[in-house]
């Protein structure tokens, strides 16, 4: 086709922009020149007649393009859908799985066309008998799971027309519309036009968009995992996800998806990672906002803060290679610590992945977190406080203990929150360091598992969108979200409030 | 009675001195504990990744000869190039053989195993010069081979004679021989160029991985990032800042991107996954949707460091820009956001370097356990192909089997540490230079 090349968004994208200078180019001359060259006669800098007629032809074409990328697939899904066999889309699973085999046949189509290997008459030609079409996409990259059926391939054929042909289509209304926004601002730029204005309401709609998509991110998450987790929901039962005690995908069907053993796995690792960097991140904030003189404080803290600034990664591996070999030297068979004696010659830990080597370096991630929350909030207790204590002859330590920390305490409590949830959410160092065994057990030194980990690998590799094995992580991600989210706003409340409390 | 005296502490004072030097006793040792682990890690880092920069080569004469490889000596590339990889196998063992013969090395070992401390890959290395330049036939040529895994781990170290008793990939006698190639000089540690700029590779060869084609994807992520995580983070910075009513609709907003700053990471990656694959049908992999992501995540860091920035600019500018005319969008353009941009600046540069170290949303969109064999050669490629990042190639190596890969999961650590402690410094000099006063 002649213009196809209009179907590529970013061929069009630079279209328009140029279309918009020149829309720039064309206002800003014609206002001076009704002005007669003299700039004082137009209402506004001449520039803004320019940027009027940039903003008609860019924002709305562009908006359309979007909007328009965003609606294409879903159409011409709902279009191809009335020629798929009945039988082949009863449920919503086997609905989506069709319709990705058609996507990917169709992917495979235009990468063989491209590649000048299929034409459109030997497409035509496999109408009836695709099954040669498996070996001929995969000779082109695109492998697929099945031979091809041939309502897959009819489906495939109509989804690529009319892909084609909504491309074009689309291509036609952003440049009609870019055009039409030169004429109208244009046809517009007069000495009594008021440019400025328009052109200030404009940057302003813009700049409201921007903050609400923040809002819209938020609005993304949410719908994304709840429409699937409902899709879960209704093939696997509730129950068994809030109350079962056991978690057992198996892809074959009949899995046990209990949250509540990587919930005990997450909740039992964060508390140790929090043992950790609660008392040494609260006793340096106390020592640095105390005692400490100013050249310490500018050393140490920035010093502390660089461990909140290495990537979680980084984490993971110390826990995995440096760590975890460690504990196990010490507690593992003949450690010293082992107990091997007292446990029937079974060492203490078994494996370098356990909960304690999660926790562990987990709660060294989190002591500049704590510290530097805390140190804000010690701070912020008034001087005079500690000045009345002083004068009754108290200690430092005893004014820290019996003044400061009672008053700072609703912060604490909220900065140590902040790292629960922080904890909780954590992926890396417990992918690396915590193991993949799901169950319920005290001791520290054996492995399990978290939430976080069993998102990973439910979602990493090749994901089938209809099983519940997958849609699982969605109800875990979700979980997550609620949990975090909740743990977070109580936080900042108890914060916020704390903060008034001085003010 | 007790005699009392201002000069001689009593017991009661004495126990409350030393419960104070304890109590500040405690706080050191806190502060103490968190530097330790500091020292701990950054050593660990170093002294196990700066071997990932050194790689064993052995140099070799191979006789690239017509019987072997032209038959027919009429010098078609179609046909020399029907040469498979196989091949040239036989050029290595004779190669070997010429090394003992000429009494450099001695070794019982037969020379078909001796060329197995090389790398897997180096017929291919053989067989690409040769195609490159097909007057090497008939000539001896001087090789520098990549030494196979275990051989580099042997001379780093990590290899030991011990170790390798059950070990089918080498022998004793092949190390026999791997000591004398070195005190024959043949047989190096160099600087390893092709870690910094090659490509992962397959499981069999951690000789030859290489972290330039993440970085690339890194890189690219990181465009994606500015390009959109800056404009639109300081567009609604400033309608928060300087022209947002205060009602409900701005307050949701607000607390909305506060909390958005605390969602986990991962929740950010089964976003990405549901809507920018799972919808929109981009590819899987690409540093694009990678970007798109991380975009999302950087997006309310830089609006919460642009607003402070915009709040720290004194109300005295915007009201002498009203003063002379200026209109409410013009004081902010004109005046408010320059004397801002260092700030926004700093605030981005650290917003990027979080981003750029962020790996768990990459797992799920599939920026990892890929081998690119190439660096994308357009940005289209860039951004569409499958690549992974430099964080998630540091993951896919610590998985593996193969001890070799964690000296490269270190070395890349060291990489991506460069590139932060970089970003970070640019931003704190920024900082420095520009910050004013008010």
């Amino acid at each position: 086709m002649p213009f196809s090349f209009l179907g590529n968004p970013l061929t069009l994208v630079l279209l328009v922009l140029a279309l918009a200078v020149l829309g720039y180019v064309m206002a800003r001359g014609r206002a001076m020149a009704r002005a007669g060259g003299d700039a004082r006669r137009l209402h506004s800098l001449p520039n803004y007649y320019g940027m009027t007629a940039a903003m008609f032809a860019a924002i709305p074409a562009l908006g359309v393009l979007v909007i328009w990328l965003l609606a294409q697939p879903m159409l011409i899904q709902n279009a191809i859908m009335p020629l798929l066999p009945a039988d082949a889309v009863v449920t919503q699973g086997a609905a989506s799985l069709v319709l990705s085999d058609v996507n990917r046949v169709a992917e495979g189509l235009d990468a063989a066309v491209a590649q000048g290997v299929l034409d459109a008459d030997a497409i035509a030609a496999l109408r009836d008998d695709p099954s040669s079409l498996r070996t001929t996409l995969a000779g082109v990259g695109v492998a697929l799971g099945s031979d091809v059926q041939p309502f897959v391939l009819a489906a495939a054929q109509e989804a690529r027309t009319l892909d084609a042909r909504w491309d074009l289509i689309r291509a036609g209304v952003v440049i009609v519309l870019a055009l039409a926004g030169i004429f109208l601002a244009v046809r517009a730029a007069d000495p009594a036009f008021r440019a400025r204005n328009v052109v200030e309401r404009g940057v302003l709609a813009l700049l409201v968009i921007a903050a609400s998509l923040a809002v819209l991110t938020t609005v993304g998450i949410v719908l994304s995992m709840v429409s699937e987790t409902l899709n879960f929901f209704s093939q696997h039962p509730w129950q068994d996800f809030f109350l079962g005690g056991n978690w057992a995908p198996n892809f074959r069907g009949n899995s046990e998806l209990s949250i509540l053993p990587l919930l005990w796995g997450t909740l039992y690792i964060s508390l140790i990672a929090l043992l950790v960097a609660v008392p040494i991140g609260l006793f340096a904030a106390i020592y640095l906002s105390e005692y400490a003189s100013g050249r310490m404080r500018a050393v140490a803290k920035p010093l502390l803060e660089i461990l909140a600034g290495i990537p979680t990664i980084v984490y993971g591996l110390f826990a995995l290679l440096t760590v975890g070999p460690f504990l196990v030297d010490v507690f593992g068979a003949g450690g010293a610590l082992s107990m091997e004696g007292l446990r029937d010659g079974d060492p203490l830990m078994q494996g370098a992945t356990a909960v304690i080597t999660a926790g562990l370096v987990m709660g060294i991630m989190l002591i500049p977190f704590v510290s530097s929350l805390s140190d804000d909030i010690i701070n912020a207790v008034p001087q005079s406080l500690r000045d009345g204590s002083y004068g009754l002859g108290a200690t430092p330590s005893e004014t820290i203990r019996n003044v400061v920390l009672p008053a700072a305490l609703p912060g604490i409590v909220g900065a140590i929150l902040l790292a629960a949830s922080r904890a909780i959410g954590e992926t890396m160092i417990v992918v690396l360091g915590a193991g993949a065994i799901a169950r319920f057990s005290g001791n520290p030194f054996e492995a399990m598992t978290t939430i976080t980990t069993r998102i990973v690998s439910q979602l990493t590799g090749d994901t089938d969108f209809s099983s519940p094995e997958t849609l699982v992580a969605f109800a875990l991600g979700l979980t997550l979200f609620v949990l975090t989210l909740g743990l977070n706003v109580i936080a900042l409340y108890i914060v916020r409030k704390y903060r008034e409390q001085y003010e | 009675m007790t005699q009392t005296s201002l000069l001689r502490q009593d017991k009661r004072t004495a126990k409350r001195n030393r419960a104070e030097a304890r109590f500040k006793a405690y706080g050191l040792i806190a502060i103490g504990v968190g530097l330790l682990m500091l020292v701990i890690l950054l050593t660990t880092i170093i002294s196990r990744g700066t071997g990932a920069f050194q790689q064993t080569y052995l140099s070799v004469d191979v006789t690239f000869e017509d019987s072997r490889l032209d038959k027919t000596g009429n010098r078609d590339i179609a046909e020399i190039s029907r040469v498979s990889t196989f091949g040239y196998k036989p050029l290595l063992v004779d190669a070997f053989a010429q090394l003992v013969e000429s009494g450099a090395v001695q070794s019982d070992l037969a020379p078909k195993d001796m060329a197995d401390i090389l790398s897997k890959g180096a017929e291919a290395q053989m067989r690409d010069a040769v195609l490159a330049d097909l007057t090497l036939i008939g000539q001896t040529v001087r090789f520098d081979f990549l030494a196979s895994g275990r051989v580099d781990g042997y001379l780093k170290g990590r290899v030991t004679r011990d170790s390798i008793v059950n070990d089918k990939n080498i022998s004793a006698e092949q190390l026999d021989l791997v000591d004398e190639l070195r005190d024959a000089g043949v047989l190096e540690k160099k600087f390893n160029i092709a870690f910094i700029t090659g490509s992962d590779s397959s499981d069999a060869r951690p000789e030859a991985a290489g972290f330039g084609v993440s970085m690339v994807g890194s890189l690219t992520m990181m465009l994606v990032v500015l390009i959109l995580a800056l404009p639109i983070g300081v567009a609604a910075s400033i309608y928060l800042e300087e022209f947002a009513p205060k009602n409900w609709i701005t307050d949701i907003i607000e607390v909305n991107i506060s909390n958005l700053a605390a969602v986990p990471s991962i929740v950010f990656g089964i976003l990405g996954l549901a809507v920018f694959i799972n919808y929109m049908h981009l590819p899987n992999s690409a540093p694009l949707v990678g970007g798109l992501v991380l975009t999302l995540m950087t997006l309310p860091t830089i609006i919460i460091s642009t607003r402070a920035s915009l709040k720290s600019v004194p109300p005295s500018i915007r009201d002498a820009a009203l003063g002379v005319g200026a209109s409410k969008m013009q004081s902010v353009f004109h005046h408010v956001l320059p004397l801002a941009a260092p700030g926004i600046l700093t605030g981005t540069i650290i917003g990027l370097a979080q981003a750029l170290g962020e790996t768990a949303p990459l797992l799920l969109i599939g920026m990892v356990g890929f081998i690119a064999s190439n660096g994308p050669d357009s940005i289209d490629a860039a951004l569409l192909s499958p690549n992974s990042a430099m964080p998630a190639q540091i993951y896919e190596w610590a998985k593996r089997a193969d001890p070799a890969f964690y000296e490269r999961a270190w070395g890349g650590i060291i990489i991506l540490l460069v590139f932060l402690i970089t970003m970070n410094f640019i931003a704190v000099m920024l900082r420095r230079r520009f910050e004013r006063r008010w």
